[in-house]
């Protein structure tokens, strides 16, 4: 099985206008598991975003590298090594489905041909690519809307045609940045809760940032709390309310539980002490 | 839905008032203020956004009272007819010259002429500068080689390089073409590259993580994208292309309504120097209208 490793990442940016370098992610050593769902958490600022980046290969680090693979690789540098790792992720690839807060459908296609484009481009035949996009549009509820312009959906409408178009293309691990950020809550909690009915269906790896604390313990089989200034993990819990909820399918009870609430509290004590000592910048 | 704030609302607000106390008289009056409301509100427009409402009744009361405060101008002698002919001056104007011609060629031909010209000049700029102006904003070696020549010779009026574009090219059909072809290209190639430069950046990264390589990119998000600013510099081209007809046919030409102007203009005929000017008016304003049409047709999406 295939596993996502992060080795020794990080990334600088040079200022702006001559200022000093900024360092977006320092010294990131971190692996994400075959079935893991990994949320990401802090405050604006500590790199989250950009950590999800460099897992999608839409930037490159300054130091270490990012494999997704079989390979049991050394901590070596592929410089030491002098070799290009198999595994090592140089780019976009179709193997990571990304999901985005929004903006990122294609307003000229349809529900269907926007779920299908991923087989498009890899020209799968129109029939097949219809099939396989329509069996993803039922998981996430929207089998009576192949023919809707995306344009005249709700938000929620349209995040589920991003989830279903990023599971199209079948992607070893599912990318989510943000992807409930601009719903409102109702709607938020139902796509979380059909988010991990995906996830239990598909068994996919998952990497999930959110700025809400209850989103994140209720997502999380492992949860990473990010620090700013420079950015880095400070904290990797693994948690099991997801799983109570795949058993009950009683979100609210998961969530009024005492150790739910518990940890609530927890985090946000670690959180509000990040914004504390950092001012809450950004 | 709350209909939006107009002030012809409460002249509509009015009329219903009346309509009210007295049904059968007032009906006529109602349905004419009613031309001039806001009408009802469409689907996706929300309260306070600017501008709502119909204007086209408002439009065509504002041309019906130029033509006659022109009409009365010229029928009580305000201005000499020399300096402005009145409208009826104009179309009988119009039907001489339909019919039997001005300067050795009917309306028909003049038109005829001026159409080839700003159209053919128009579809070597659509084949030309769309294509560059795209790779403009997708290579940066075709952006450096374009860009200061565009940049440099886009401010300059048609006037001033006619005379070289005279000299290298004679006074044939080619050089009328290119100075209007000149004229619009540039709008139209940097529109194509604002066009490229209009993608969200989340559309192309979504396409890449879905194994799409550089080219699939480029055809299928960024060429689509670029589409409602390539219309929109298609509609300010072929504007630019008809305010240079005008200079385009000041030198050896044998027809076309800006010929037809310039020539009127030397013997002092004003009714055919103001009956050309509303011909080439309402041409350009009719392939507008197409574009438009175009535009809803081809970009709905546009916006959204």
């Amino acid at each position: 099985m295939s596993r996502l490793q992060i080795h020794d990442v990080s990334v600088r940016y040079p200022g702006m206008n001559g200022g000093d370098t900024v360092t977006a992610l320092s010294g990131i050593n971190f692996q994400i598991e075959p079935g893991e769902f990994v949320v990401a958490l802090g405050a604006s600022g500590c790199g989250k975003t950009t950590l999800l980046n460099l897992m999608a290969g839409f930037i490159q680090p300054s130091d270490g590298y990012l494999t997704l693979g079989d390979s049991q690789v050394s901590g070596l540098p592929r410089v030491a090594v002098g070799v290009e790792l198999n595994d090592q992720i140089t780019g976009p690839g179709k193997e990571r489905g990304v999901v985005f807060q929004k903006h990122a459908l294609l307003p000229w296609l349809n529900v269907l041909e926007n779920t299908a484009f991923g087989l498009k481009l890899q020209g799968v035949c129109l029939k097949e690519r219809q099939a396989r996009a329509s069996e993803y549009l039922k998981l996430v509820g929207l089998e009576d809307f192949h023919h809707h312009p995306v344009y005249q959906l709700s938000g929620g409408m349209q995040q589920r045609v991003g989830i279903a178009r990023a599971l199209t293309n079948d992607p070893r691990m599912l990318l989510l940045d943000e992807p409930l950020g601009a719903l409102d809550a109702l709607t938020r909690e139902v796509l979380q809760e059909l988010l991990l009915e995906v996830w239990q269906q598909t068994q996919k790896m998952m990497f999930f940032i959110t700025h809400s604390v209850e989103e994140a313990l209720f997502m999380a089989s492992r949860l990473i709390i990010m620090s700013p200034r420079p950015g880095r993990i400070t904290h990797d819990f693994s948690l099991d309310f997801n799983k109570v909820f795949l058993e009950t399918r009683d979100a609210r009870k998961v969530k009024s539980m005492p150790e739910f609430i518990a940890m609530r509290e927890k985090v946000l004590g670690i959180i509000h002490g990040d914004e504390a000592t950092n001012g809450g910048a950004h | 839905m709350t209909k939006s704030f107009d002030p012809m609302d409460s002249v509509d607000q009015l009329s219903r008032r009346s309509q009210q106390n007295d049904r059968a008289k007032t009906t006529v009056l109602h349905r004419f203020a009613n031309l001039f409301a806001a009408g009802p509100v469409k689907p996706g427009e929300s309260y306070g956004a600017p501008g709502q409402g119909k204007s086209l009744a408002i439009s065509l009361l504002t041309t019906f009272i130029l033509i006659f405060i022109w009409y009365i101008a010229t029928q009580l002698q305000w201005v000499k007819p020399l300096f402005l002919p009145s409208p009826v001056a104009v179309v009988q104007r119009f039907w001489e010259v339909a019919t039997q011609g001005f300067a050795n060629a009917t309306l028909i031909e003049h038109t005829g002429w001026s159409m080839m010209r700003v159209f053919s000049a128009f579809v070597l700029a659509l084949l030309t500068a769309v294509p560059i102006g795209i790779f403009m904003g997708v290579n940066r070696i075709v952006r450096g080689l374009f860009d200061p020549i565009i940049e440099f010779y886009r401010p300059l009026p048609p006037l001033a390089y006619l005379p070289l574009v005279i000299i290298w090219l004679g006074i044939g059909e080619v050089s009328k073409v290119v100075l209007i072809y000149l004229a619009i290209f540039a709008p139209m190639a940097l529109s194509a590259r604002a066009g490229v430069k209009s993608v969200a950046i989340e559309q192309i990264h979504a396409a890449y993580s879905m194994g799409a390589t550089r080219w699939q990119v480029i055809r299928h998000i960024i060429l689509i994208n670029a589409l409602p600013e390539i219309l929109t510099g298609m509609r300010i081209g072929i504007g630019f292309g008809w305010t240079t007809l005008v200079a385009a046919e000041m030198v050896a030409a044998q027809a076309g309504l800006g010929f037809m102007v310039l020539n009127a203009a030397e013997f002092l005929v004003t009714d055919v120097v103001i009956m050309g000017i509303i011909v080439i008016g309402i041409i350009a304003y009719l392939f507008d209208l197409f574009m438009r049409y175009l535009e809803r047709k081809l970009v709905p999406w546009k916006g959204r």
